[in-house]
């Protein structure tokens, strides 16, 4: 728990893991976590929402409406990011990977 | 948390009704080195089990608001489970480095294993080994593709054990052989009948543990159908009758091979957004993966929605530098996977820089 905020955070998740397995990666946890933003906003831009790191401990999610939602890690964006949209994110879904292709 | 390689192993032995899972329990008890080894079963069967640890569990679940029954935590075994992990710390009970859960031959694996990794206080002691799945030569077709439980058993499964070849006709032993080949082509194959089963091969080598993880990975890829990649469904299998209702027929297992390095961090977004959308669907995904900056492969390994904490291997098991991902799947288009990781994979370029 976040002895200055009172939040809970979950434990590790495994995508957290590359930087915390090797000891040779010599990427920053900050580093990592800045290139998982990066990354994720260029998929979450095709369905209109955003991805902000909060604080290095959780990250906020949030719409072109202004609404937002604090998550843990990338496993329980995918669901917040549904409910947010209103609908089914499918990373096998031909107009996403069109997208992404030319992004 | 202690590191992953030092929780304590639960191996699963599943398998439908009358397949062995008893049978097979009592043969591995008999070894010295299952002497630490507490088991956990769902019914005193006329099996007598002559072990010092073994306690019955009630099967009972508590399914989560996600509704997805792959996710649902067994409270039975969660409770089993704590009680074992209290009296150890208490002395109450022999120290035991090890637990083994046979299963109901109707359970569906999944929520077993989901329990494993979501439970919180479990996830801090305990971690899974191998999962064993016991098949009845005798019974085999009627028993995997016809019943989804029995499909699942074998497609999670990391060894499968093939039960009464000595009683069952050559041509049905033939059959139960071909379907195991086509569901779950990585597992690793033993015979009851002609095999040594000893619990060193089958409970104790996994890719968990530091002196076993090279070769039980290098034991995924070496069936000749994943080595090209290709799907390795409707192959030698002439003389199967087509049914409507033949669950194996909607599992496939193919095997993705990617030349470049994979990004960590993009591979982390795909995989999560693939198993949020098609987790039941994906019954089973390993791989070993080159990364890029790592000069190792990392090795990752799933069942439906959940993935073990990826492991390093020390080295690379052969020459062939390339990322390998085996998928057991239910109606999805290997085309496509490729495609979609391929695509998310590409984005790690220019966001390295930012």
């Amino acid at each position: 728990m976040c002895g200055l905020c009172g939040i809970f955070q979950g434990g590790d998740h495994w995508t957290d893991g590359s930087a915390l397995l090797s000891p040779e990666v010599k990427r920053t946890r900050r580093h990592d976590r800045l290139h998982r933003v990066a990354i994720t906003n260029k998929v979450l831009k095709f369905y209109g929402l955003k991805l902000t790191d909060w604080n290095g401990s959780s990250y906020i999610l949030s719409n072109q409406t202004g609404q937002s939602q604090i998550i843990d890690n990338i496993a329980a964006l995918w669901p917040a990011a549904e409910a947010l949209r209103k609908r089914s994110l499918d990373p096998l879904d031909d107009k996403l990977i069109d997208a992404l292709e030319r992004a | 948390m202690a590191a992953y390689a030092e929780l304590i192993p639960v191996n699963v032995i599943t398998g439908f009704l009358g397949s062995g899972k008893t049978t097979l329990l009592q043969r591995l008890l008999r070894s010295p080195r299952m002497a630490r080894t507490a088991v956990l079963i769902n019914e005193f069967g006329e099996v007598g089990l002559d072990h010092l640890l073994v306690r019955q569990v009630d099967e009972s679940m508590v399914l989560l608001q996600s509704g997805c029954i792959c996710c649902t935590i067994r409270d039975d075994l969660n409770a089993a489970l704590r009680d074992l992990l209290g009296k150890r710390q208490r002395k109450e009970i022999p120290q035991f480095d090890r637990v083994v859960i046979e299963t109901t031959g109707l359970a569906d694996p999944a929520p077993i294993l989901y329990t494993l990794f979501a439970e919180p206080v479990l996830r801090h002691h305990f971690r899974l080994g191998n999962v064993i799945t016991t098949v009845d030569a005798v019974n085999a077709e009627r028993h995997v593709t016809r019943n989804v439980e029995g499909v699942k058993q074998v497609a999670v499964a990391d060894h499968l054990v093939l039960t009464k070849t000595d009683i069952a006709d050559a041509a049905a032993a033939e059959q139960a052989r071909r379907i195991l080949a086509r569901v779950n082509p990585s597992a690793r194959k033993f015979d009851a009948c002609t095999d040594a089963i000893d619990a060193h091969t089958l409970l104790r080598s996994d890719p968990y543990d530091p002196a076993t993880k090279s070769a039980a990975v290098q034991g995924w890829f070496q069936e000749e159908s994943l080595r090209d990649g290709n799907d390795s469904a409707d192959t030698h299998d002439h003389h199967m009758p087509h049914h409507a209702s033949r669950h194996d027929r909607q599992i496939s297992s193919f095997s993705l091979t990617f030349d470049g390095a994979l990004d960590w961090t993009a591979f982390g977004i795909w995989l999560t957004m693939l198993l949020n959308r098609h987790g039941e669907n994906v019954l089973r995904i390993k791989g070993i993966l080159n990364v890029t900056g790592i000069d190792t492969p990392i090795v990752i390994n799933g069942v439906q929605h959940l993935v073990h904490p990826p492991v390093h291997l020390d080295s690379w098991p052969s020459q062939d530098r390339r990322s390998h991902i085996v998928f057991i799947t239910r109606g999805m288009d290997q085309e496509r996977l490729r495609r979609s990781l391929a695509a998310f994979n590409q984005l790690s370029t220019e966001a390295v820089a930012a």
